[in-house]
C-alpha cells in the first residue's frame, strides 16, 4: 500500500470517529430527549435543556478543534503537510 | 502594504472596537443631555454603515483573485468572524430568540442544526475545497466532475438557494432601516441594498471579507451587552448563561400555574397578523425525536452545502487553516447562540412574572395599557392584549408578541437606556447586511466566473470578467430588493427553505465528489437536478394540502431531495463509465494538503 494510501486510511478513520462523535451530540441524545430532561444537569438546568442551548453546541466547537489538530498530525505523519513558502 | 495591513489586523481591530464602544459611550452621554431617541437610533445606523462603506472602498481592487479569494491571505481567526457575520443573518439576530421564546424546545432544534452543521464541513469539505483551489463552489463540481452541464446546473442549485435566502436578508435590512431611520419599508429596503453594495461592489470577496470583520464586532457587542445589562438588573444572575436555571425552573413553575388555555379561533381572529401568544412549555421537551432530529439533520447538511459559507474557506491562506478556521467560525457562532436561549429566558420572565415589577400577566388590563413600553410596541404593531373573558385581568393567553420584540423591545422593557436599543438596531443591520453581502456576491460570482467566464467567453481579459460580476451584483441585489419589497413570506420560513433547496442539490455532490473517487458526470448531473426537482415539487405538494410522508414537513423537505440525490447519483454513476485516469489523479491530489492547488492561483 502506497504512502498515499495508507495516509488517506487514517483521514478516513478519523472522519468516521469525528462524524461518530458528532452523531452522539447532534442527534443520539435527542433520541432520549424527554427522559434525560428529567434528571438535573450542568448549573442545574435539566439535561436536554442544557444540551440544546450549550452543551451540544460547545461540543461541536471543541470536536471541530480537536478533529483538526489530529488531521494536521496525521497529514506530518506521511509527510503531506503544507510547506510554509508554498 | 497589503502584507503591512494583514500583520497589522489585530491593532487595526482592536483600534476600531475601542472606537466604536467610545461611540456607544459618546451616545450615552448624549442621551442623558437630551438627545432624542430617534437621533440616536438614526446615528447608530448611520455611523457604522458609513464605516463598513469606508471600508469597502478602501478594499477596492482590480485584480480576479482578490475580488474573487480575498487574495487568498485572510488569517484563521479574522476568517473565523467574517464566517460568523456571513452566517449569522437577520435572522439569528432578530428572530431566533423569539423564536425560542414561542416555540420552545422544538425550536431549539436549529440552535443544534445550525452549528453542528459546521462538524460536518470542516470534517467533509472545507480543507478539500481549499486545497482545490476553486473561486466558488461550481467552480469544483465544474472542474471535478467536468463538462458545462455539471458546472451549469451547480449554479442553477446555488442561484435557488441563495436568492430564497437574501430576499430574507434585504427585507430584514429593510426592517430595520425603516425602524431606525423612520421612513416607509418601500425606500427603506433600497437604503439597505445600497449599503450591502457599498460593501461588496468595489472590492468583491476583499471588501465583503474586511467588512464583515467590522460587522461581526459590531453585532456582538450590540447582542451579548444587553443579555448580560438585562440579567444583572433583574437581579438573575452576574454571568446569565451559568445562573439562569432558577430563572428557567420559575418560568415552568408559572406555566403550570397559568396553564395554556387555547383561545377560541374567533378570539384569534382579532389578534394582528404576526404576532403570537405562548402556548409552548419553555425548557421542557415538547416535540417529537424524530421532529426535533429531522429539523437538526436537514439544518446541518444545508450548512455544509451552503455556497456562501463554504466559499469563505477559499480565503484562507492553507489548507490547514482553513480547517482550524472552521472551529474560529463556530466559536464565534457559539458566543451568540447560547445567549438566545438566555435572552429568550430573561425577557419571557420579566413579563410573565406577577413578582417581577415588569411583569405585565395579572394586571389589570388598564395599568398594561397605561405602561409606556406597552403603548411604543403596540404602535409598532409587536405587541398587543385583549380581554378575552372579560375578567378584567390580563392572563397569559391573552397577550401576544412578534418574534422580533424578544431582541428589540426587552431592553426597553427592562428599563435600559435608550442608547441600548440604537445599538441593538444597528447590531440586527449589520448581521443582515452582512450575510446579504455574502449572498449576492456568492450568486454573482458564480454567475460571472462560472456561467460568463468558463462558459461564455473564456478569453474575456479580468478587467471584462470583474465589470460583468460588479454589474451582476448590481442587478442580482436590485432583484433581491425588488421581491423583499413585495414581502411575500417571513424572514425565518425562507431562511429554512434556502437550507432545504442547497442540501437537496449540492450535499451529496460535494461530498462525494471528495469522498468517493467513482462518482462521475453523469451522476452528479443527475443527483444535482433530480435532488433539486424532488425538494421543490414535496415544498409544493405539501404547501398546496398534500400530506407529505415520514413526518418531513415543508421546513425539512430537504432531507426528502437529498435521499433522491444520492440515490440518483450512485445508481446513475454506477450504470454509466468510471472517471478517467486524470480525474481520478485530480482527486488523490485533493486528498493531500500539500502540492500545488488543482486550479492555479488565477484562473
Amino acid at each position: 500500500m502506497s504512502n498515499q494510501q495508507k495516509h488517506w486510511e487514517k483521514t478516513r478513520g478519523l472522519l468516521f470517529i469525528t462524524l461518530a462523535i458528532w452523531f452522539v451530540f447532534s442527534i443520539g441524545i435527542f433520541l432520549f430527549g424527554a427522559e434525560m430532561n428529567e434528571v438535573t444537569g450542568p448549573f442545574g438546568y435539566p439535561w436536554t435543556y442544557w444540551f440544546t442551548c450549550q452543551g451540544s453546541l460547545g461540543a461541536f466547537v471543541i470536536l471541530i478543534f480537536w478533529f483538526a489538530n489530529r488531521q494536521e498530525k496525521i497529514d506530518e505523519e506521511f509527510g503531506f503537510s503544507e510547506r510554509e513558502d508554498e | 502594504m497589503k502584507g503591512n495591513f494583514i500583520d497589522n489586523l489585530p491593532k487595526v481591530y482592536g483600534i476600531y472596537t475601542g472606537g466604536f464602544i467610545g461611540f456607544i459611550i459618546i451616545m450615552a452621554i448624549a442621551e442623558q443631555m437630551g438627545m432624542t431617541a430617534k437621533a440616536i437610533g438614526i446615528a447608530f445606523v448611520a455611523f457604522t454603515v458609513f464605516i463598513y462603506a469606508l471600508i469597502g472602498w478602501l478594499s477596492r481592487t482590480a485584480q480576479a483573485d482578490a475580488y474573487y479569494v480575498a487574495g487568498r491571505q485572510v488569517p484563521t481567526v479574522f476568517n473565523g468572524m467574517a464566517t460568523a457575520a456571513d452566517w449569522m443573518s437577520g435572522a439569528s439576530f432578530v428572530a431566533m430568540a423569539g423564536g425560542i421564546y414561542f416555540k420552545g424546545y422544538g425550536y431549539m432544534a436549529l440552535l443544534v442544526g445550525w452549528t453542528g452543521g459546521y462538524v460536518l464541513v470542516a470534517s467533509l469539505l472545507a480543507p478539500y475545497l481549499r486545497k482545490f483551489g476553486c473561486y466558488t463552489v461550481p467552480d469544483f463540481i465544474g472542474t471535478r466532475y467536468g463538462g458545462n452541464l455539471a458546472r451549469f446546473s451547480a449554479v442553477v442549485v446555488l442561484t435557488v438557494a441563495s436568492f430564497t435566502y437574501v430576499t430574507a436578508q434585504i427585507n430584514a435590512t429593510g426592517t430595520i432601516a425603516s425602524v431606525a431611520l423612520d421612513i416607509p419599508f418601500q425606500y427603506a429596503v433600497y437604503v439597505g441594498l445600497i449599503s450591502i453594495l457599498l460593501c461588496s461592489m468595489l472590492g468583491g470577496m476583499r471588501g465583503v471579507t474586511w467588512t464583515q470583520v467590522a460587522q461581526y464586532i459590531v453585532l456582538i457587542i450590540a447582542y451579548l451587552l444587553p443579555v448580560f445589562w438585562i440579567s444583572n438588573k433583574m437581579g438573575a444572575g452576574f454571568f446569565p448563561h451559568f445562573m439562569l436555571a432558577d430563572e428557567v425552573a420559575r418560568i415552568g413553575e408559572l406555566e403550570q400555574q397559568f396553564g395554556f388555555v387555547k383561545n377560541a379561533a374567533a378570539d384569534l381572529k382579532s389578534v394582528p397578523k404576526g404576532l403570537a401568544g405562548i402556548t409552548k412549555a419553555h425548557s421542557a421537551v415538547n416535540a417529537t425525536p424524530w421532529a426535533f432530529i429531522s429539523l437538526a439533520l436537514a439544518m446541518m447538511m444545508g450548512t455544509a452545502s451552503l455556497p456562501h459559507v463554504m466559499m469563505r474557506y477559499f480565503t484562507t491562506p492553507s489548507v490547514k487553516a482553513a480547517r482550524k478556521s472552521v472551529g474560529w467560525s463556530l466559536f464565534f457562532i457559539f458566543l451568540l447562540y447560547s445567549s438566545a436561549p438566555m435572552l429568550a429566558t430573561l425577557s419571557k420572565l420579566s413579563l410573565i412574572d406577577p413578582n417581577l415589577p415588569t411583569g405585565i400577566i395579572g394586571k389589570t388590563f388598564a395599568e398594561v395599557e397605561a405602561i409606556d413600553w406597552y403603548q411604543n410596541w403596540n404602535q409598532a404593531n409587536l405587541m398587543f392584549i385583549s380581554d378575552f373573558n372579560g375578567n378584567g385581568t390580563l392572563e397569559l393567553n391573552e397577550f401576544f408578541m412578534g418574534g422580533k420584540a424578544v431582541v428589540l423591545a426587552t431592553p426597553e422593557i427592562a428599563g435600559l437606556p435608550y442608547v441600548i436599543s440604537g445599538l441593538v438596531a444597528a447590531g440586527g443591520m449589520a448581521a443582515a447586511m452582512s450575510t446579504a453581502d455574502g449572498l449576492i456576491l456568492a450568486i454573482a460570482n458564480a454567475i460571472s466566473h462560472d456561467v460568463y467566464y468558463k462558459i461564455i467567453d473564456p478569453k474575456a481579459e479580468t478587467a471584462k470578467r470583474l465589470l460583468v460580476a460588479r454589474v451582476l451584483l448590481v442587478v442580482i441585489g436590485f432583484a433581491g430588493a425588488t421581491i423583499a419589497a413585495m414581502e411575500i413570506q417571513g424572514i425565518l420560513g425562507s431562511v429554512i427553505w434556502a437550507f432545504d433547496f442547497a442540501m437537496s442539490g449540492l450535499f451529496f455532490p460535494l461530498v462525494l465528489g471528495v469522498w468517493w473517487k467513482r462518482a462521475n458526470r453523469q451522476g452528479a448531473v443527475a443527483g444535482m437536478l433530480g435532488g433539486l426537482i424532488a425538494g421543490a415539487w414535496y415544498l409544493i405538494w405539501v404547501r398546496t394540502g398534500g400530506s407529505g410522508f415520514l413526518g418531513i414537513t415543508q421546513l425539512t423537505f430537504g432531507i426528502f431531495g437529498s435521499a433522491v440525490s444520492l440515490v440518483l447519483m450512485v445508481v446513475v454513476s454506477l450504470m454509466t463509465a468510471e472517471p478517467d485516469k486524470a480525474t481520478q489523479k485530480m482527486v488523490d491530489d485533493v486528498r493531500v494538503p500539500s502540492g500545488k492547488t488543482i486550479l492555479g492561483k488565477s484562473h
